[in-house]
C-alpha cells in the first residue's frame, strides 16, 4: 500500500469523523400552536446542516411551561437546549439563559424590530432572540358589517353601538345566538391583556410607567373598565368572565359573534377550509377609547432563548438564528399567518398576498402597548395576577371601580420592584 | 430459646421493614424536612442555592396576608360543604344497594364511574357540559324552557364555588359509598333479626342500630375525604386557575411557589397548609372520637 493511499484514506476517515461529529443533535421546546410549523423549521435545518433538532411540545397554556422551565433550569439540566419564550418570561429566566452576542452575526440581529430585539435585551445581554410579533386584533364579520351598512368602529363606543345593532338585528331575524362582542375576561395573564388595551386606548397608561411609577390609579383607567363591565350580559356574554382565547375563539368561529378580539392566529384558524366564516372575516386595529388615543394592542411578542446549561452553545444559537431568521419567518407567516418580527418581511409580495392584513397590523405594532414586564422584571407575575385578578372582581362584582384601583395601585406599589 | 427466637423475629422485622423505612425517608420525610427548611430562608426558585436564613419572616408574610385567609376560608368552606353531602348521599346510595336488589352488581361497579375518571378529564368534561353557549346543560335548561338564554355557570363569582363543590361530589361520592359500604357488609346481621322480630320500624332501626354501628366506618371515610378536600388543587385549578373565588390553599402556596419564584415564602405556605391539614385532622379523630371507637372494634 502506498503512502499516497494511505493518506487519501486517513483523509477520508478524518473527513467522516469530522462530519459525524458535526452531526449533533439538540433540544427545542415549541408552543402548543405553532408545534407543527417548528417540525418543519427543523426538518429545514437538518436539511441544511445535517444536524438534528429535536421539538418538544409545550403545554396548551402556555403558563403551565413555567415550573417545567424552572425545574429543568434550576437543576442546571443539560437536557435542553433551546427553549420558547414568551416576553414577559424573560426576567424570570433572565439568569438562566445564554447570552447570545457575538454567536449570531450582528446583520441578523439588526434585522428585527428594534423594540423587539431590545425587550430581549437584560443588562446587556442579549438572551433571546425574537420569533414572530403577536398583537391584539379586532376581528369581525364583514359580511354582516356590510349587510347593516355599517363602517369599521373607530371608538369602542362605535364598537359597542355597531355591535348592540347588528347583535340585536340578527336575534330578531331569527339567529339567536348571536352575540356583539367576544373577548378573554377569565382570572389570568389573557385578562392583562385585554385591561391594558382598553385602558392604553382610553389614555389611562400601561399599569406602571417605563421608570416604575405605579400609574393604574387614573379616571380614564376608571372609565374603560366601567366601560368594559356594561358590555358584559349586553353585548358580550356573562360567560367571558371565564373564556380565554380558546373558548372565545370558538364563539367567534361558530358564527355568533360580529366582533372578536384575539391575537393573530385566528386569522389562520378561522380560514380553514370547511370553517362557518371563511371569507366573512376582517381584522382591523383595535380601536381607542377617545379621539386622539393610540390604538393599543397588547404586544406579546415571543422568543427563542438557548438555556446557559446546554453543551451545545454554538448550535444552539445557530438555530436559533435559523429558526428566527427571515426564511423560517416567511415560512410560518405564509403558513400559519405568524406576524414576522423582521420589517423587511413586510413588504414581501409572497407574505402580503397571503395575508393582506399585514400591512394594517403595522400601525398596529407601532402603536402596540406592552405590559410592564420590562421594569418589573422577576416581579411580573404577581404584579399581573395582583391585576388581573382585581379587574376581574371589577368586571363581575358590584364594586366601586374608583375604590378598587386606588387599593390595586396601593398594592402593586408593594409588589412591584424586581429582585 | 423463646428470647432467642424473639430476638431473631425482631430482627427479621426491622430486615423487612428497612427497605420501606429508607423509601419513607427518601420521598416524604426528606422533601418535608426540605420545605420546612425552605421554609426559614429567602431563597428563590431561579438560585436555591444562594440563601440566608430569615427566621419566621415567611409565616409572618403569610399569615398577614389577606389573601392567604381568603383562600383559607375558601378552602374551609369547600371541604366542610362538599363532604357533608358525599356523605349524606353516600350513606343514602350505600344503604340502597346495600339492599338485595336485582341487578345490584352491576349498580356497584358503574356507580364507581366517576370515581375512576381523572380529576383534569372530569373537570374538563364538567367544564364544556356547563359552557354558556355550547355546553349541554344549558342546552336543556333553554329546552325545558327555564330560562330563555344559558347559564354562565363558571363566569359568575357566586356560582363558581357551587360548580366546583358540585363536580368534587359528582366524583368522590363513590368513594364514600363504597367506604360505608364496606362497613354496612360488616354490621352483625342477627341484631337486625332480632329487631324485625320484636317489630321495631325500619327508620327506628337505622337511627338506633345502623347508624351508631356505622359511625367508625363513616368516621373514617368523613377524615379520609376531608384530609382530600383540604389539599385540594386540581378541580379548581383545571376550572379556572387564578379565579380568587375557587382559589384553595394548595394554589396559593403553589402560586408563590413557582409563579412568583418564592420559594421562601412558598414553602412557608406550604408548611402552613400542612398544619392546617393536620389539625383538621386531629380535630375530627378527637370529635369522632375515631381513635377510642378503633381499639374497642
Amino acid at each position: 500500500m502506498s503512502i499516497k493511499s494511505i493518506a487519501l484514506g486517513a483523509t477520508m476517515f478524518l473527513t467522516m469523523m469530522a462530519g459525524a461529529a458535526q452531526a449533533e443533535s439538540i433540544s427545542v421546546f415549541c408552543g402548543a400552536t405553532d408545534y407543527d410549523l417548528c417540525v418543519k423549521a427543523a426538518d429545514a435545518w437538518k436539511a441544511k446542516t445535517g444536524n438534528e433538532a429535536k421539538i418538544n411540545k409545550m403545554p396548551a397554556l402556555l403558563d403551565d411551561a413555567i415550573p417545567l422551565y424552572q425545574q429543568l433550569l434550576a437543576a442546571k439540566s443539560p437536557d435542553v437546549d433551546v427553549l420558547f419564550l414568551d416576553v414577559i418570561w424573560l426576567g424570570m429566566f433572565k439568569n438562566n439563559l445564554l447570552d447570545l452576542k457575538g454567536k449570531i452575526p450582528q446583520a441578523d440581529i439588526d434585522a428585527h424590530f428594534k423594540s423587539t430585539v431590545g425587550a430581549g435585551e437584560i443588562n446587556g445581554e442579549l438572551i433571546a432572540m425574537p420569533a414572530y410579533m403577536d398583537v391584539g386584533l379586532m376581528f369581525y364579520r364583514k359580511d354582516l358589517l356590510e349587510k347593516y351598512g355599517k363602517p369599521e368602529p373607530k371608538t369602542w363606543d362605535e364598537l359597542a353601538a355597531t355591535a348592540k345593532e347588528i347583535q340585536d338585528k340578527e336575534r330578531a331575524a331569527g339567529n339567536g345566538d348571536m352575540w356583539g362582542y367576544t373577548w378573554q375576561a377569565k382570572s389570568y395573564e389573557g385578562l392583562t391583556c385585554d385591561a391594558i388595551e382598553l385602558i392604553a386606548s382610553n389614555g389611562g397608561g400601561t399599569i406602571i410607567s417605563d421608570d416604575g411609577k405605579v400609574t393604574i390609579d387614573n379616571p380614564e383607567a376608571a372609565e374603560a373598565i366601567t366601560r368594559a363591565k356594561g358590555w358584559i350580559g349586553t353585548i358580550t356574554p356573562e360567560g367571558v368572565l371565564n373564556y380565554d382565547e380558546e373558548a372565545s375563539r370558538a364563539v367567534f368561529e361558530a358564527g355568533n359573534s360580529v366582533f372578536h378580539r384575539n391575537w393573530p392566529y385566528v386569522w389562520g384558524t378561522s380560514q380553514t377550509a370547511g370553517g362557518k366564516i371563511v371569507g366573512k372575516v376582517g381584522m382591523m386595529p383595535l380601536p381607542v377609547g377617545k379621539e386622539g388615543q393610540k390604538s393599543s394592542g397588547c404586544l406579546g411578542p415571543m422568543y427563542f432563548g438557548a438555556s446557559k446549561y446546554t453543551t451545545h452553545p454554538e448550535l444552539s444559537a445557530e438555530f436559533i438564528a435559523f429558526i428566527t431568521g427571515p426564511e423560517m419567518q416567511k415560512m410560518r407567516a405564509v403558513e400559519g399567518a405568524y406576524s414576522p418580527s423582521i420589517s423587511a418581511l413586510y413588504s414581501d409580495p409572497d407574505v402580503l398576498a397571503k395575508l393582506p392584513f399585514l400591512k394594517d397590523t403595522a400601525p398596529a405594532f407601532a402603536d402596540s402597548a406592552a405590559r410592564p414586564s420590562g421594569y418589573t422584571g422577576t416581579s411580573y407575575n404577581r404584579v399581573s395576577q395582583a391585576f388581573y385578578r382585581a379587574v376581574h372582581d371589577m368586571l363581575s362584582g358590584e364594586a366601586d371601580v374608583k375604590a378598587d384601583l386606588t387599593s390595586l395601585a396601593a398594592k402593586l406599589e408593594k409588589l412591584k420592584e424586581s429582585r | 430459646m423463646s428470647t432467642r427466637l424473639a430476638r431473631r423475629e425482631h430482627r427479621a422485622a426491622w430486615l423487612f421493614l428497612t427497605p420501606l423505612a429508607l423509601v419513607m425517608l427518601l420521598v416524604a420525610v426528606w422533601p418535608l424536612s426540605r420545605t420546612v427548611f425552605f421554609a426559614f430562608t429567602n431563597a428563590y426558585l431561579d438560585d436555591p442555592t444562594n440563601y440566608s436564613m430569615v427566621g419566621i419572616d415567611n409565616f409572618i408574610e403569610v399569615l398577614t396576608d389577606s389573601g392567604w385567609w381568603h383562600v383559607v376560608r375558601n378552602t374551609l368552606v369547600f371541604t366542610s360543604i362538599s363532604v357533608a353531602i358525599e356523605t349524606v348521599l353516600g350513606l343514602a346510595i350505600a344503604l340502597l344497594i346495600n339492599e338485595a336488589i336485582p341487578g345490584r352488581g352491576l349498580v356497584r361497579a358503574a356507580i364507581l364511574v366517576p370515581w375512576a375518571i381523572p380529576v383534569v378529564v372530569a373537570t374538563k368534561i364538567w367544564d364544556w357540559m356547563l359552557n354558556d353557549q355550547f355546553g349541554v346543560i344549558n342546552a336543556l335548561i333553554v329546552g325545558l324552557g327555564l330560562s330563555d338564554h344559558g347559564i354562565a355557570w363558571t363566569a359568575n363569582s357566586s356560582l363558581i364555588m357551587g360548580v366546583v363543590i358540585f363536580i368534587d361530589v359528582w366524583m368522590t361520592t363513590p368513594f364514600m359509598v363504597l367506604l360505608i359500604l364496606a362497613g354496612l357488609q360488616l354490621l352483625p346481621g342477627e341484631i337486625f333479626e332480632a329487631a324485625h322480630v320484636d317489630g321495631i320500624p325500619a327508620w327506628k332501626r337505622f337511627w338506633s342500630i345502623t347508624l351508631p354501628l356505622l359511625t367508625p366506618a363513616i368516621g373514617v371515610a368523613v377524615l379520609f375525604r376531608a384530609l382530600d378536600a383540604l389539599r385540594m388543587f386540581d378541580l379548581a385549578y383545571v376550572l379556572s386557575a387564578s379565579n380568587e373565588n375557587i382559589m384553595t390553599v394548595s394554589i396559593y402556596a403553589r402560586d408563590r411557589l413557582i409563579s412568583y419564584q418564592e420559594l421562601g415564602v412558598g414553602s412557608a405556605a406550604a408548611s402552613c397548609v400542612f398544619l392546617l391539614v393536620a389539625f383538621v385532622a386531629i380535630l375530627i379523630i378527637g370529635v369522632l372520637r375515631l381513635d377510642r371507637s378503633a381499639g374497642a372494634a
